[in-house]
C-alpha cells in the first residue's frame, strides 16, 4: 500500500495540487472569489450540462451495443476470435484526430451513411455518441468478457435444472455474478466519455465543449489558471460524486465466484438462433468498427498515382523528399513501444499491489483510497503535464526534460484499469482456499503465489493489455510535457496531420496504418501469453 | 514519506533498469544533460513547439562553428509551449526559447520570462519586424502570412473569379464556401479574425463578421479540420471530399501542396487570396535564468544566420526574417507575394485579444 501511496503522492496528488494553488492563490492569498464567479457563470453551467449527459447517453449506449459483444467473445468459439477481440481494442489506441477523420468518411457529407441514406450526421451529437461507442466497446468486451468467460456456466445450468425459466436463471444467477464488472465497465466508460476530449472537439466542432475541453482552453490556451483551477475543482468534485455511488452501489454485491478455465466455458453456437445472435456482433463489430479502420487503411495506400505504397515509401526513405522530414518512423515506433513496456511495467506494479492492498484491508480509509486511483482518469492531461511541469522541477524530483514524466503520466491513466480489472477477480477469489494453504503450512507469500497469482494472472494479463493500449495510444500527456525530442507514433500523426501537402498527409494515414498494426500486434501477442498462463491450471 | 518517496524513486529507476530498450531514447538526456543540470558548458537547451524543425546538418554546423552541442525540447503548440515556458520560469527548462508569435508575445513579455540580448545579425531584419527594439528582449526570426486559400480547380469549373480581399469574401458569389477555424482554440483562426480587426478597425470588424456569417462562413475547431477534412483543394480534403473551395490557412501552403509531388505540376492546386493576410512573426529569446547563456546567445546568432534561415522555409514553411536569406525554389515559384499583410502591434492585440475573441465568440459560434 505504501508504494501506490507514494506513486499517487508524488506524481499526481502533488503536481495536480500544485497547479490548482497557483491558480487559486494570488500573491499568497487564497482567492476563493473566483470560484463563485466561475460557477455561477450560467456558460459554465451550459458545459456541465452537456459534459454530463452526453457522458450518460454514451455510456448506456456503450452497453447497450457491447453487452452483446461481451457475452459472445465470453460463450462462443469461433474462427479469428482472438484476432478480432486484439482488433476491437485497435480504436482505444488510435489518436482522435485520426478518428475523427474516419468517422466523418461514414457519418459525414458524402459519407456511407449519406450515399445510402441521404442521412448526415456529422454536425450532431450523434456523431460523438457513436464515437464513444466505438471507442468504449473494447473497454466493455475486455472488462466484463473477461470475467464472464470465467464464470462456470454449470451453475446456471443448475438453475435450469431446478426449474427456472431461461431468463429468470440467467437475471438471478449470472447477473449478480456480473454486476461488479459490468458496473466497473460502465464507470469506466462513463468517466471516459466525461472527460471526453479530442471526440468532441473534433466531431462536436466549436459548437460542443465538455469540461474537460473548457479546463484545455483555459490553460492551454488563455493560460487562465485561476477559472482552470475552479473547473479542475469542479471535475474533480462531480468524479468524486460518482466514484461514491459507484462505490455505494457496488459494495454489497461483490461475492466469492467459482471461476473457471474460460476454454472450457466457451463452445461453438448451436442453433439458429445462436448463429444469428453471433452474426449480428459480427456484424456491429463490422460497421462500428472495421468500416472506419478500413478507411484510414485505404487512404493510407491511395497515392497520387492509383493505389500503391508511395507513402509508405515516403515514410521510409530517409530523406523524404524535398529535404524535409519530419520525424524518424522507425524512431516513433521504438519510442512507443519502449514508452509503453515502462508504462505498462509501473502501472502493473502499483496497480497489482494497489489491488492486493484492497482485497486485504476493509474499512473507510481503503475505499478511499481506491477512489483516490481513479482520479487520474478524472483529471485533463493538460492539469496534469503544466503540474508536472512546475512542481517535478526542483530537487530532490528534478525530472525537467527526463523521458521519464511520459511513461510517468501514462501509467497514471494506466493504473485504475489495472485495479479495476484485477479487483474483481481478486475479490472472487474464496478465502477459503488461502485458509486451506495456510493450514497445509504455507506461509501468506507462498499462499498468494500458488493461489492467488495463477487465478488472477489472467486478469493481470487483461489489465497489462489495457495499460499497454492506453500507453500506446496516449497523447495528451506526452504532448503536454516538453521534453527530448522522441516523438511517439500519435504525435507522429499529429505532426504529420499538422502540415500542409499531400505526401505529409499520406504518410499520416500510414503511419495511423502502422499504430494500428503495431497495437495489434502486441494485444495478440499478450493474448498468447495469457493463454500459456491459464493453461497451468 | 520519505522512504516511500524514495521508494517511488526507486520504482521509476526499476523500470530504467528493466527495460533497457529505454536506454535508447533516454540516451539523449544522458549525453545532452537537459540544459537543467550535468555538462552544461556544451550543450545549450532549445525549448520550442512541436512545429519546430531543422535539418540535422544545419543543427551540426552550430556545433562545428561554436562547440557547442543542440537539445531540442518541444511541447505542445505554439500558445501551449509559450505558457509552459511562462509556468516554469522559476525554473526554465532551457536556454533559449523559439516559437513566441507576435499574437502571443505580449503575454511572454509581460511575464518577464526573457532576458535582453541583441543578437548579430539583427541589423539584416527589418526593422518593422522588430517588435521589441527597444530592451532586444525577443529576437524576429520568422515569418509567415495567414490568408485566404482557394481550390483553383472549383474556380476554373464554375468560372468564377476567385476572390482576392476581405471584402470580397462577403459578396453573394462567394456564398457557403469559406471555412476557418476557431478564434478560441486555433492560431489561424485568431489571425484570421486580427486580419479583419487590422482592416475594419475596433468598431468595424464585428459588422464585418455579420455579414460573413449571413454569408455562410463555417466554422470548425481547428486548422487540420478545416484544411485536411473540409476544404476541396488539399490532398486531404480531396480523399475526405471536402466541399468548400475557400478555407483560412497559410500563405506557403501551396507550396507544400505540391513538395514531393512528381512530377512537378505547373502550378500548386491550390492559390492564395493575397488581400486576406494577416501577418505573424515568430521570436526568439533568451530565458532568464539560462544556465548556459553564453551558448543561448550564440544560438540566437545561428538562428539569425543565412544556414539556418535558408533551411527553414523547407522544414517549417514559414519565410526568413533575415533579408540576405534566398527562398528556394518550391516558394518563388509557387509560392503567393503577399505585399502589404494586415499587421497589428503586439500591445494592441494583448489589450484587446481576450475581448475580441469572446465578443467573436458570442457573435459567430452562438
Amino acid at each position: 500500500m505504501a508504494l501506490p501511496l507514494a506513486f499517487f503522492g508524488v506524481f499526481f496528488a502533488y503536481p495536480v495540487a500544485a497547479i490548482v494553488s497557483r491558480g487559486l492563490k494570488d500573491g499568497g492569498q487564497w482567492q476563493f472569489a473566483r470560484v463563485g464567479e466561475v460557477l455561477t457563470d450560467p456558460a459554465i453551467g451550459h458545459v456541465l450540462w452537456f459534459t454530463t449527459w452526453q457522458a450518460a447517453a454514451s455510456t448506456a449506449l456503450t452497453l447497450a451495443v457491447a453487452l452483446p459483444g461481451a457475452y459472445a467473445f465470453a460463450r462462443f468459439d469461433f474462427p479469428g476470435k482472438r484476432m478480432l477481440r486484439a482488433v476491437v481494442t485497435v480504436p482505444f489506441v488510435l489518436p482522435t484526430v485520426v478518428v475523427g477523420s474516419a468517422f466523418l468518411a461514414l457519418l459525414g457529407r458524402g459519407g456511407l451513411l449519406d450515399e445510402w441514406w441521404g442521412v448526415r450526421l456529422d454536425t450532431t451529437v450523434w456523431a460523438i455518441l457513436i464515437a464513444h461507442v466505438f471507442f468504449n466497446y473494447a473497454v466493455v468486451v475486455r472488462t466484463v468478457g473477461g470475467l464472464w468467460a470465467q464464470l462456470d456456466p454449470r451453475q446456471e445450468e443448475a438453475a435450469r435444472v431446478l426449474g427456472a425459466g431461461r431468463f429468470t436463471a440467467w437475471r438471478r444467477v449470472t447477473l449478480p455474478a456480473l454486476a461488479p464488472s459490468v458496473a466497473a465497465a460502465a464507470l469506466m466508460v462513463f468517466l471516459f466519455t466525461f472527460t471526453s476530449f479530442g471526440v468532441v472537439q473534433i466531431l462536436g466542432g466549436p459548437h460542443y465543449a465538455t469540461l474537460e475541453v473548457e479546463i484545455y482552453q483555459q490553460t492551454a490556451q488563455m493560460l487562465d489558471l485561476p477559472t482552470a483551477a475552479v473547473l479542475t475543482l469542479l471535475q474533480f468534485v462531480a468524479v468524486a460524486a460518482l466514484l461514491a455511488v459507484h462505490a455505494w452501489t457496488v459494495r454489497r454485491r461483490e461475492a466469492t465466484l467459482r471461476l473457471v478455465d474460460p476454454s472450457r466455458t466457451a463452445r461453438r453456437p448451436r442453433g439458429a438462433g445462436q448463429w444469428a445472435f453471433l452474426a449480428s456482433v459480427l456484424a456491429v463489430i463490422a460497421v462500428l468498427i472495421l468500416a472506419p479502420l478500413v478507411v484510414l487503411v485505404l487512404r493510407s495506400f491511395d497515392g497520387p498515382d492509383g493505389y500503391g505504397l508511395a507513402f509508405y515509401r515516403a515514410l521510409a526513405s530517409a530523406d523524404g523528399n524535398a529535404g524535409t522530414f519530419v520525424v524518424a518512423p522507425l524512431e516513433a515506433i521504438g519510442n512507443s513501444l519502449a514508452y509503453g513496456l515502462a508504462a505498462t511495467a509501473i502501472a502493473v506494479v502499483v496497480g497489482g499491489l494497489a489491488a492486493a492492498a484492497l482485497t486485504r484491508r476493509e474499512g473507510r480509509l481503503v475505499r478511499g483510497f481506491d477512489a483516490l486511483l481513479m482520479l487520474p482518469l478524472g483529471t485533463s492531461a493538460v492539469t496534469v503535464g503544466f503540474g508536472f511541469l512546475i512542481s517535478l522541477d526542483k530537487p530532490p524530483l528534478d525530472l525537467r526534460a527526463s523521458w521519464i514524466l511520459v511513461p510517468l503520466a501514462q501509467a497514471l491513466v494506466g493504473v485504475p484499469f489495472v485495479v479495476r480489472t484485477v479487483l474483481p477477480v481478486l475479490r472472487a477469489v474464496d478465502a477459503r482456499l488461502r485458509e486451506a494453504a495456510a493450514v497445509l503450512g504455507a506461509s501468506p507469500l507462498r499462499a498468494w503465489r500458488e493461489v492467488d497469482l495463477p487465478l488472477v494472472g489472467r486478469a493481470l494479463g487483461v489489465a497489462a493489455g489495457f495499460a499497454f493500449a492506453v500507453s500506446l495510444g496516449e497523447f495528451g500527456a506526452t504532448v503536454f510535457i516538453a521534453r527530448p525530442d522522441s516523438p511517439t507514433l500519435p504525435v507522429a500523426v499529429a505532426r504529420l496531420l499538422g502540415r500542409p501537402g499531400e505526401l505529409t498527409y499520406g504518410q499520416a494515414m500510414a503511419l495511423s496504418t502502422i499504430l494500428m498494426l503495431v497495437c495489434a500486434a502486441a494485444l495478440l501477442v499478450l493474448e498468447r501469453i495469457r493463454t500459456d498462463r491459464t493453461g497451468e491450471f | 514519506m520519505n522512504t516511500n518517496l524514495r521508494r517511488a524513486i526507486g520504482t521509476a529507476a526499476f523500470a530504467a533498469v528493466a527495460f533497457p530498450a529505454l536506454a535508447a531514447c533516454g540516451g539523449s538526456d544522458d549525453s545532452g544533460g537537459s540544459g537543467a543540470s550535468g555538462s552544461k558548458d556544451k550543450t545549450v537547451t532549445l525549448v520550442s513547439h512541436n512545429s519546430f524543425n531543422a535539418s540535422d546538418e544545419v543543427l551540426k554546423q552550430f556545433t562545428r562553428q561554436t562547440g557547442y552541442k543542440v537539445n531540442v525540447l518541444k511541447g505542445g503548440d505554439a500558445g501551449q509551449a509559450v505558457n509552459q515556458a511562462i509556468l516554469s520560469k522559476s525554473h526554465p527548462q532551457g536556454d533559449v526559447f523559439f516559437g513566441v508569435d507576435n499574437t502571443l508575445l505580449s503575454r511572454a513579455l509581460d511575464n518577464g520570462i526573457f532576458a535582453p540580448y541583441e543578437a548579430k545579425g539583427l541589423e539584416r531584419v527589418p526593422r518593422k519586424l522588430q517588435a521589441d527594439a527597444g530592451e532586444h528582449r525577443v529576437t524576429p526570426v520568422d515569418t509567415g502570412d495567414i490568408c485566404v486559400n482557394y481550390d483553383r480547380a472549383y474556380f476554373a469549373d464554375h468560372k468564377l473569379a476567385p476572390p482576392q480581399t476581405l471584402d470580397d469574401l462577403v459578396k453573394p458569389e462567394y456564398k457557403n464556401l469559406l471555412v476557418t477555424e476557431n478564434a478560441a482554440t486555433s492560431s489561424p483562426g485568431l489571425a484570421f479574425q486580427l486580419a479583419t480587426a487590422a482592416k475594419y478597425g475596433d468598431d468595424g470588424w464585428q459588422d464585418y463578421w455579420k455579414k460573413l456569417k449571413s454569408n455562410g462562413v463555417e466554422v470548425v475547431d481547428g486548422w487540420e479540420q478545416a484544411y485536411n477534412e473540409r476544404f476541396s483543394g488539399s490532398a486531404g480534403g480531396k480523399k475526405a471530399k471536402g466541399d468548400k473551395p475557400l478555407v483560412v490557412s497559410y500563405a506557403s501552403s501551396p507550396p507544400a501542396e505540391v513538395m514531393g509531388v512528381k512530377p512537378q505540376p505547373a502550378e500548386a492546386p491550390t492559390g492564395v487570396a493575397t488581400g486576406t493576410c494577416f501577418q505573424q512573426t515568430e521570436f526568439a529569446g533568451l530565458l532568464k535564468g539560462a544556465k548556459n547563456p553564453e551558448g543561448g546567445k550564440a544560438l540566437i546568432d545561428f538562428l539569425l544566420s543565412r544556414t539556418f534561415q535558408e533551411d527553414m522555409p523547407l522544414q517549417m514553411f514559414v519565410k526568413p526574417a533575415n533579408q540576405d536569406a534566398k527562398l528556394p525554389e518550391l516558394f518563388t515559384k509557387y509560392g503567393a507575394q503577399v505585399n502589404e499583410p494586415g499587421t497589428l502591434a503586439p500591445e494592441k492585440i494583448a489589450k484587446n485579444r481576450d475581448q475580441w475573441v469572446k465578443a467573436w465568440s458570442s457573435l459567430v459560434l452562438k
